[in-house]
């Protein structure tokens, strides 16, 4: 075991983990976050996406110990219940799921696309995304509330 | 409200008992037939609570899966009861406190779960209009109610919150108060937002998954290599001397571990794959085009569903047949099934996305050897699950984790390798059609022979205990021989009869109910299969015959129902009669009305082939549906949306691997789903029908899609693909 020190949605947070612990169960178990999902623990479905430097980053395969130099944010950290981001709203709005187990990927990969291109092209989304599975087939609802959130970040 | 259920229970039991005995009184007769769930849930306060601080709360045995059921049966409930939506909670599944409404499957929890609360708001509210009748001194016909406050002419008025105490529900219902007509709704009819999505986007506690109690370890399971394979030894005592862990389960060939931390679960659980030694066997059909043969050759007896001779049928002048087979195919959830279990004092509590708590619990009662009284088990929702994917089978592999773990509440999650090899899959099928048309190009003979094994093997469906683990330990528990689910909606059959006009139809089943590789309900069951080569094969007699595939459909249907959708689709999708495909670019057409008895579904679909690669897209989807009264406009939208570009998945791409020994599809790589660059477009009408029946949509649009998809596909390239999925490779074949 050794102490890691993470800054996780904007505060420091001290775990004592093995340093090849997989980031997911660090937010998940010791900080209690509930947003990054087990979907495959292999990178290949992006449910357990995080932004680590305003990067999408897969934490069921980032080791703990990589993620201590730049600042985490989860989809905890964009926004609340009554304080949304305006992803969060979009997504709502548009109610741009079934399970919406694959949604907190969905909102953070679009948060890191909308903070390299503010004005995506439907093309340009579903690019952006393709590497996010979703089973329950809500994809076109997912893209339009990017768009949604693009034209309301814009404005 | 558990108790006095189960006082009326016994009192009506009795009841019967007492006529049985006595036929002679000639008074035998069956308590009243209530509409919905109420025949079997008949107590008014098993649906709903009016709490004085002004909240309702009603109670439903349907599980949200994130179809929305917790919506729709709110909009209802608050239209007959007269409350605004937003004081309305709702508990899902919970066998301590929920009526016990089996399954939620079958696209029925609107017309099951939904009538029932739909009756019984409607007697709550004429219960509590007498009581605040009796309260004002007014006659209840001149009350009016709006958001539970109850006034009279002159003014005065009482609340429901007022009148909890002394409205009494704790009574039978009678279903004689006369529910809303479909003017009166304030809420059934519109695109209310779901309750269940903020959380899922803000990261609240919305799954099983986020469920923590005090205490609580992590566990993990190892499945045996192989469905044949028997476990000969291995390590255990070097894993329990690993860190962190709690505890090692090893009973026959069932072998899990709890730990404190889940990275120290999943490295046990590694180190215990690494030192099992297994002695497996070829216990599996073979693949590819001799799963097929294998199929048609078991033996399993020709049983005849459907045979109707016509009269009136002339000769036929022409005559064709072919052949469909689809593979067997996975539920993939996005999320690994998941279970909490918690043993204290004898008792066990289990969280679960099973589709039905109530017959879970009788399976694990089985399977653990306790008593079901001494299990509550209590839904939390999964990853979207598409019908009976690892739900019920990691309850039983948590709760025996867990009766080892003293006392300590064990979470266990399947990794993705354990989903996709041990779920049970959507039935392997060969579907056999022919066909004949006379001079006009009407169908005069029409034959449909399938061969298939289980559709629904879920808790309570089989004669045994079929709960995964159950078959592994040292004294196995067999889930017995599942029997098919009967017409009319039907199992392996689901939509094999055809719903148009033809003259002489048989169908006919070879339902083989042993079942090398577990199969269960995938959404549509059957239908999806049986959809897809019967819609194929009307295009495929309507070119024969010269006609048109719409104007083909239309000339053989007579229900006006059939018709509109039909007609719609068509209309919004502005189809041009007799269009061909120009090599790269088709159209299909397809309709069904789902398990012959639910929602009517029709659509277009256009495509875009690849010739070189034999790559095919699905660039839009038009459908019209007709659910009957629709409670929540976007909820439909976004059911069918999911099902058509779900079912254009599975037609495209979808297919599980294995050799004879073992399944090799264990991670996405090896089983891949439809991305967002491969998605189409999909517009949806609705064609609503106020004041008629509800009918769910869950699985109305797959068996059309798959269908529309092929039938593009030949439209486009004039050849005709008959086994699923449509893969490049079969198409560059075809093309050759």
């Amino acid at each position: 075991m050794a102490t890691f020190t993470l800054r996780v949605n904007g505060a420091r947070k001290t775990v004592q983990v093995e340093p090849e612990t997989p980031l997911l169960y660090v937010l998940r178990n010791d900080l209690l976050l509930n947003g990054p999902k087990f979907g495959c623990g292999m990178a290949q479905c992006g449910a357990c996406s995080v932004l680590i430097g305003g990067k999408e980053a897969r934490s069921c395969v980032t080791p703990v110990s990589a993620a201590v130099n730049a600042p985490i944010t989860t989809i905890e950290g964009l926004g609340t219940l009554e304080k949304l981001h305006p992803l969060q709203r979009a997504f709502i709005d548009e109610q741009a799921c079934q399970c919406g187990f694959c949604g907190n990927g969905m909102v953070i990969a679009a948060k890191a696309l909308l903070d390299r291109n503010a004005s995506p092209t439907g093309q340009e989304i579903r690019q952006a995304l393709s590497g996010h599975l979703c089973r329950c087939a809500s994809h076109n609802r997912i893209v339009r509330a990017v768009q949604r959130a693009a034209r309301e970040m814009r404005s | 409200m558990n108790a006095s259920r189960r006082d009326f229970l016994k009192q009506s039991g009795a009841l019967v008992v007492g006529f049985a005995l006595v036929p002679s009184l000639g008074i035998a007769q069956e308590p009243a037939r209530l509409p919905g769930s109420l025949q079997n849930n008949r107590r008014l306060d098993a649906w709903l609570a009016i709490e004085p601080n002004g909240r309702v709360t009603i109670f439903t045995g349907k599980i949200e899966l994130g179809q929305g059921i917790g919506t729709a049966l709110s909009q209802i409930a608050a239209d007959e009861l007269d409350v605004d939506l937003a004081r309305l909670d709702i508990v899902h599944g919970d066998t301590a406190r929920t009526p016990n409404e089996g399954q939620t499957a079958g696209s029925l929890s609107v017309e099951q779960s939904g009538t029932a609360l739909r009756f019984a708001c409607a007697e709550a509210r004429d219960i509590l209009v007498s009581a605040a009748a009796a309260k004002l001194g007014v006659p209840a016909a001149d009350l009016n109610v709006s958001d539970g406050t109850v006034t009279a002419p002159g003014g005065a008025s009482v609340t429901y919150w007022d009148l909890a105490g002394a409205a009494d529900l704790k009574r039978e219902a009678s279903a004689k108060a006369t529910p809303k007509p479909a003017s009166g709704y304030r809420w059934v009819g519109k695109s209310v937002a779901r309750r269940d999505i903020p959380k899922k986007f803000t990261g609240g506690a919305a799954y099983v998954q986020d469920v923590r109690l005090p205490g609580m370890v992590f566990g993990r399971v190892v499945r045996p290599p192989s469905p044949g394979a028997r476990l000969v030894s291995v390590d255990d005592a070097r894993v329990r001397r690993m860190p962190g862990v709690v505890a090692v389960v090893r009973d026959g060939s069932f072998l899990a571990v709890a730990a404190k931390r889940e990275e120290q679960a999943i490295r046990a659980r590694d180190a215990l794959k690494r030192s099992a030694r297994w002695k497996e066997t070829e216990s599996l059909p073979p693949s590819g085009d001799a799963l097929y043969r294998h199929l048609m050759s078991a033996q399993a007896p020709a049983q005849t569903v459907a045979d109707k001779a016509s009269a009136t049928a002339g000769a036929a002048v022409k005559t064709l047949d072919a052949v469909y087979t689809r593979p067997y195919q996975c539920h993939a959830s996005i999320g690994p099934s998941c279970a909490l279990a918690h043993w204290k004092d004898g008792a066990l509590t289990v969280w679960t996305h099973s589709q039905g708590v109530f017959p879970l619990r009788a399976d694990l009662a089985k399977a653990l050897g306790v008593d079901p009284k001494q299990i509550r088990c209590i839904h939390a929702e999964g990853a979207g699950c598409y019908g009976h994917n690892g739900a019920d089978d990691v309850a039983l592999d948590a709760a025996l984790l867990a009766r080892a773990a003293g006392g300590k509440p064990v979470k266990l999650q399947w990794m993705r390798d354990d989903e996709f090899a041990w779920e049970p899959y959507g039935s392997a099928m060969v579907m056999k059609l022919a066909g004949g048309i006379d001079a006009q190009g009407q169908v005069v003979s029409w034959s449909h022979e399938l061969w298939s094994h289980p559709h629904s093997t879920r808790p309570g469906s089989t004669p045994g205990v079929n709960l995964l683990a159950a078959r592994h330990l040292a004294n196995p528990l067999d889930p017995g021989l599942p029997p098919d689910v009967p017409q009319p909606s039907g199992g392996s059959d689901r939509n094999a009869i055809p719903l148009y006009d033809f003259g002489n139809v048989k169908v006919v089943k070879h339902y083989i109910p042993e079942s090398p590789l577990r199969t269960s309900a995938l959404r549509t069951l059957g239908g999806y299969a049986n959809v897809f080569a019967l819609e194929s094969f009307v295009d495929e007699v309507a070119l024969a015959a010269g006609v048109d595939p719409v104007e083909f459909r239309l000339r053989h249907t007579t229900d006006p129902r059939a018709r509109a959708v039909i007609e719609a689709a068509a209309r919004k999708a502005g189809w041009q009669p007799g269009t061909r495909g120009d090599g790269a670019r088709g159209r299909g057409f397809a309709f069904a009305r789902y398990k012959n008895l639910a929602c009517y579904v029709a659509m277009a679909a256009d495509v875009e082939v690849e010739r070189a690669t034999g790559r095919v897209r699905v660039t839009r989807a038009i459908a019209a549906v007709d659910a009957g009264q629709i409670v929540n406009p976007d909820g439909v939208v976004n059911q069918i949306e999911g099902g058509i570009i779900q079912s254009a998945s599975w037609t495209l791409k979808e297919s599980v691997r294995f050799d004879r020994t073992r399944v090799t599809t264990r991670s996405w790589a090896d089983y891949p789903i439809l991305r967002f660059d491969e998605v189409p477009e999909v517009d949806v009408v609705l064609v609503d029908r106020p004041g008629e029946r509800f009918l769910g949509v869950g699985e109305g649009a797959q068996g059309p899609a798959a269908a529309a998809i092929a039938n593009a596909v030949a439209n486009a390239t004039g050849k005709r693909l008959r086994d699923l999925p449509l893969t490049p490779e079969r198409l560059k074949q075809a093309l050759a």
